[in-house]
């Protein structure tokens, strides 16, 4: 492929880095990203993505645009609300590089519909705001073989980091389950200053970009946490466990189901959750 | 002393608090000492049996400490521990 002198002029902040460069650009130009969820992590993921001039970034998320969400969903105006927010981000990512071909899905994502969904992509965002559904796409991308870049924000704390399957550590690795829905509360206290989500998609895109260059130093085996109230990112080491239950030697998941649990049963005390 | 990093959702049982100070040899005698000054604060890191629960990890200085001696793992003054519970959230509201 070759670009236009259009495309050459609106690329150009990247072609002048010696690590992008115009082959660089074609990679971009050629790569897919699938992004789990068009809400707050999704929004800058997607408009940043857009911006590079990523090939194709496909966007699943069934839920309609409501009034609160513009505090922080970045991708979606005010005339929007009530309306499927997949639409509405095909719309925006349009206007700010039409290049992009962006690929729609109306539609949950599932234990029986995730890996048909992610088989055309080169890397996953993870950009859902439910435990199951995070368990879920971390399975996905490594039954896949799929790097995933995930992300979770809760009130004025962030959390992001980037998953190889099979050689850096997973989510099971880490977090091995869900909380037992037994410990927990009500749904009402949680919060999010809505720009902690465009700080972390801003890095999980950054990173997304970097895993498609092969450039720098992957945010794999290490979680990078950031605390908006002290503006303080703190990175904690972690490495694969050999007794993950999906990627260690003994596995206990061995095909694709979906934890049962709510968003909203998990604001509870030990661990957890928002939006 | 060791300082412990507490997160958002324990937060109401150190009284607001991110971080706090406290004793013990290893990180099982630690959480006993903080669970002492902070009541309620173990039954959120361990389970019925004692153990830390699964979706709770604890660092020490940055280091897991599944990849240690878990607890039992010996810590000392000066060290920095972290408990870092999983969290969600992301597009919904």
């Amino acid at each position: 492929m070759s670009f236009t002198e259009e495309q050459i002029t609106r690329y150009s902040r990247h072609i002048l880095l010696p690590e992008v460069g115009g082959k660089g650009q074609k990679k971009i130009a050629q790569a897919k990203v699938f992004v789990v969820g068009a809400g707050g992590l999704g929004s800058p993921v997607a408009l940043y993505l857009a911006a590079a001039g990523i090939g194709t970034i496909g966007l699943i998320d069934s839920d309609v645009v409501d009034l609160s969400n513009l505090q922080r969903q970045v991708l979606h105006h005010t005339p929007d609300v009530g309306r499927s927010k997949v639409q509405s981000a095909k719309e925006k990512i349009f206007l700010l590089n039409p290049d992009v071909n962006v690929e729609t899905y109306e539609d949950r994502f599932t234990a029986s519909n995730a890996m048909n969904y992610i088989a055309p992509y080169d890397v996953v965002i993870d950009g859902v705001d439910t435990f199951p559904a995070k368990f879920l796409i971390n399975d996905a991308c490594y039954f896949a073989g799929k790097p995933l870049v995930h992300g979770g924000i809760l009130r004025f704390e962030g959390r992001v980091f980037s998953i190889v399957p099979g050689q850096s550590a997973c989510y099971r690795c880490i977090f091995q389950q869900p909380p037992p829905p037994g410990l927990v509360p009500s749904c009402q206290e949680a919060g999010i200053i809505g720009v902690v989500a465009g700080i972390i998609g801003t890095i999980q895109a950054t990173e997304a970009l970097k895993l498609i260059l092969g450039i720098g130093d992957p945010l794999t085996d290490r979680i990078l946490d950031f605390d908006a109230r002290k503006t303080a990112f703190r990175e904690i080491r972690t490495k694969r466990n050999p007794r993950c239950p999906l990627c260690g030697n003994h596995p206990d998941v061995t095909e694709l189901f979906e934890h049962e649990q709510e968003a909203c049963q998990l604001q509870a005390p030990g661990a957890l959750g928002i939006s | 002393m060791i300082t412990v990093r507490i997160p958002t959702p324990l937060r109401p049982m150190t009284g607001g608090k991110s971080e706090v100070e406290g004793t013990g040899a290893s990180i099982g005698e630690l959480i006993e000492q903080l669970n002492a000054a902070h009541p309620g604060l173990k039954d959120r890191i361990c389970d019925e049996q004692g153990e830390i629960r699964r979706f709770i990890n604890v660092y020490l200085n940055e280091e897991d400490i599944r990849f240690l001696t878990g607890k039992d793992t010996p810590v000392k003054d000066g060290d920095e521990v972290s408990i870092v519970p999983a969290i969600a959230g992301g597009s919904h509201d």
